[in-house]
């Protein structure tokens, strides 16, 4: 019983890694590298979009990654009743 | 009060505030000085991560590199920051459970074998020593710049202070006087980069200012109309597949530190570790979103203030004029007509632009008052100090803990641990200093190269010792050793005998991605085909993933 439930919680926190981890690669590798070129074609304000998220918002997309693994995680740990 | 004395009495009472802040975290148990007694509070130790992670190099030199390099440059804001997504979701949380001292623990404690132990221990010296070298050398510059001490002085005065609160306070000092230096270095680069911004566009906050103002657009006219590439154009230096490459190395790399590992070890609990690294990214967001900003004001105003205009005009900028004399900013007529011009080729450029002037020169360049170009250095110092004992409390515990505790002698008393520590950070210091007085020639090259080496050893190994029970002792010391030997062996040949960076143009920096894929591949394969681990070890790794019971007894933590 405590076994499933602990496989179950080990389940539910990989499924969100590689759920976060997919918006990582792509904000990151995709987009600011993979795809800056034609995305530099777009303009955000006055600069090219494939620059800009290389430069300003892949930054600020981790940040965000974080903070959402380490809420998500808090629901996680309450549900399966892994913290008092 | 001139710009010097402003230097002298802001990196004074720096100096002082730290000595302050170690004196009063001064510790006398193992825990204290190797964790900090693990009760570093989450948002304190995301600052104190900041100022560990962000070195001399992110202070003084990056802003610059991305200046000169324009979309290129890229690649060291998001290897420099990507690399806290990996080690939040995949590492922190379970290494605080795990909750010993150092990265060896971790690898000898799963691969239950004091060989593997001694790998770890082996690589962690090696990244750390590197790496301190130059923070070391960095601090020197610091004050020769500034304050025209020789670099020798200047390197000293910072052994000495850093050697003070790291023997007195191990860990504790240097978490408490890292969170201090981290607020001397953000305001310190914040006041220059806002203020350039606000001459430049009118809005005073650099991300703002970057993205909604049209100096990008500008710029990028400029460089078209000078002969050079567009500033926002992507691989005009490196070829994506290398941009790629690199950046993920570094990315991979700043996950596997173990400096920056460690810090993780020092939250009360498993959800700290979580939240921690998400304020340690946001601490270092700060810094690393406006510096392309401060790169491009920078740029545009330097080409813009200087470029095709008469040299004896140029001459009689007072900052042009200062920094000409430090060899940083050079101007040459080469064609005799009595104005410089700025081109891409280096034969026929009139000017030439060291990286490391664009943060050096912003408050003057700027007119800002005097006492900011005191800050700058005040926070300059800040970066390099922090990184430097961070890095120095792991070489200390690689050997005290790592080798003399854990490997020669298991009973020694909690007094002769701490005193054994004690000791090898002092040994340590001196040697960090021995480096940056007399650095050897190859320090500056292999820096960037730590992050190789760590992406290549450590990450693939504690990550697979998390998420993947069946790996063992077997494959994790035979991935080390394989991974390792590679990317030395491209960095080495390619960096210092000629060979050519054969492997599909992938340069030395972007090597180490291919050494960590290559970790991943020999250990999955050779722990297939050797017995699992121990009952007991597969265990651990079961505890590892389920976060109560990190937590200190109450006791303890009154």
């Amino acid at each position: 019983m405590d076994r499933d439930r602990q496989e179950a919680y080990w389940r539910a926190n990989t499924a969100l890694i590689r759920n976060l981890l997919i918006v990582w690669g792509l904000v990151s590798l995709v987009f600011s590298i993979l795809l800056a070129q034609p995305l530099n074609a777009i303009r955000l304000g006055s600069v090219p979009l494939g620059f800009w998220m290389a430069q300003q918002g892949s930054i600020l997309t981790f940040v965000v990654l974080i903070f959402v693994y380490a809420f998500q995680m808090d629901k996680l740990d309450r549900k399966y009743g892994m913290r008092k | 009060m001139s710009a010097e004395l402003w230097t002298i009495l802001l990196v004074a009472l720096s100096f002082l505030l730290y000595l302050y802040i170690g004196w009063r975290s001064r510790v006398k148990d193992s825990s204290g000085f190797y964790v900090a007694g693990q009760g570093v509070p989450q948002i304190a130790n995301g600052a104190a991560t900041a100022a560990d992670w962000m070195s001399a190099a992110s202070f003084i030199s990056m802003a610059g590199l991305i200046s000169t390099l324009g979309y290129d440059g890229s690649i060291y804001l998001m290897g420099w920051t990507g690399g806290y997504v990996l080690l939040a979701l995949l590492l922190a949380p379970y290494l605080r459970k795990f909750g010993k001292y150092t990265v060896p623990d971790f690898v000898g404690d799963r691969y239950y074998s004091n060989a593997a132990r001694l790998v770890a221990v082996v690589a962690a010296l090696f990244v750390s020593l590197t790496y301190v070298a130059g923070q070391m050398r960095g601090v020197g510059i610091v004050f020769s710049r500034f304050l025209q001490v020789d670099i020798s002085t200047g390197v000293i005065i910072g052994m000495v202070v850093v050697a003070f609160f790291s023997v007195l306070g191990g860990m504790k000092g240097i978490t408490w006087t890292q969170v201090a230096q981290y607020g001397v270095l953000i305001v310190a680069y914040l006041i220059p980069a806002a203020a350039i911004a606000y001459i430049l566009t009118g809005n005073p906050v650099p991300q703002l200012a970057f993205t909604f103002s049209d100096i990008v657009g500008k710029l990028n006219q400029i460089q078209l109309d000078l002969g050079f590439k567009e500033y926002s154009q992507p691989f005009a230096n490196r070829s994506m597949l290398d941009v790629l490459f690199t950046t993920l190395a570094l990315m991979v790399g700043t996950a596997g530190l173990p400096h920056v590992i460690v810090r993780f070890y020092t939250v009360p609990n498993v959800r700290a570790a979580r939240y921690s690294a998400g304020w340690a990214l946001l601490f270092i967001a700060l810094l690393y979103t406006s510096a392309p900003a401060l790169a491009t004001f920078a740029r545009y105003n330097l080409i813009s203030t200087l470029h095709n205009q008469p040299i004896t005009e140029v001459r009689q900028l007072d900052w042009a004029n200062k920094w000409e004399k430090t060899k940083l900013l050079t101007f040459d007529d080469k064609n005799n007509d009595g104005r410089i011009e700025l081109t891409p080729d280096k034969n026929t450029s009139e000017i030439t632009i060291d990286p490391d002037i664009i943060v050096l020169s912003t408050p003057e360049v700027a007119r800002l008052a005097p006492w900011v170009i005191g800050l700058v250095a005040a926070g300059g110092l800040a970066a390099a100090l922090s990184t430097a004992s961070g890095l120095l409390l792991v070489i200390s515990s690689s050997v005290a803990h790592d080798i003399y505790y854990r490997i020669i002698n298991p009973n020694a008393s909690e007094t002769q641990r701490v005193f054994v520590g004690r000791i090898m950070v002092g040994l340590a210091v001196v040697l960090a200093g021995y480096f940056g007085i007399n650095p050897p020639g190859f320090v500056a090259q292999v820096v960037a190269f730590a992050f190789g080496l760590a992406a290549a050893s450590f990450f693939p190994a504690i990550v697979l010792g998390i998420f993947d029970k069946r790996t063992n002792r077997e494959g994790a010391i035979a991935g080390i050793i394989i991974g390792l030997l590679f990317t030395l062996f491209y960095i080495v040949g390619v960096k210092f005998y000629g060979m050519q960076p054969w492997l599909f143009g992938i340069s030395p920096e972007g090597i180490g991605t291919v050494g960590m894929v290559i970790n991943f591949i020999v250990t999955l394969v050779v722990s297939r085909l050797t017995p699992p681990p121990p009952i007991a070890v597969q265990e651990m790794v079961e505890d590892l993933r389920s976060p109560a019971g990190a937590e200190l007894p109450t006791e303890a933590v009154h």
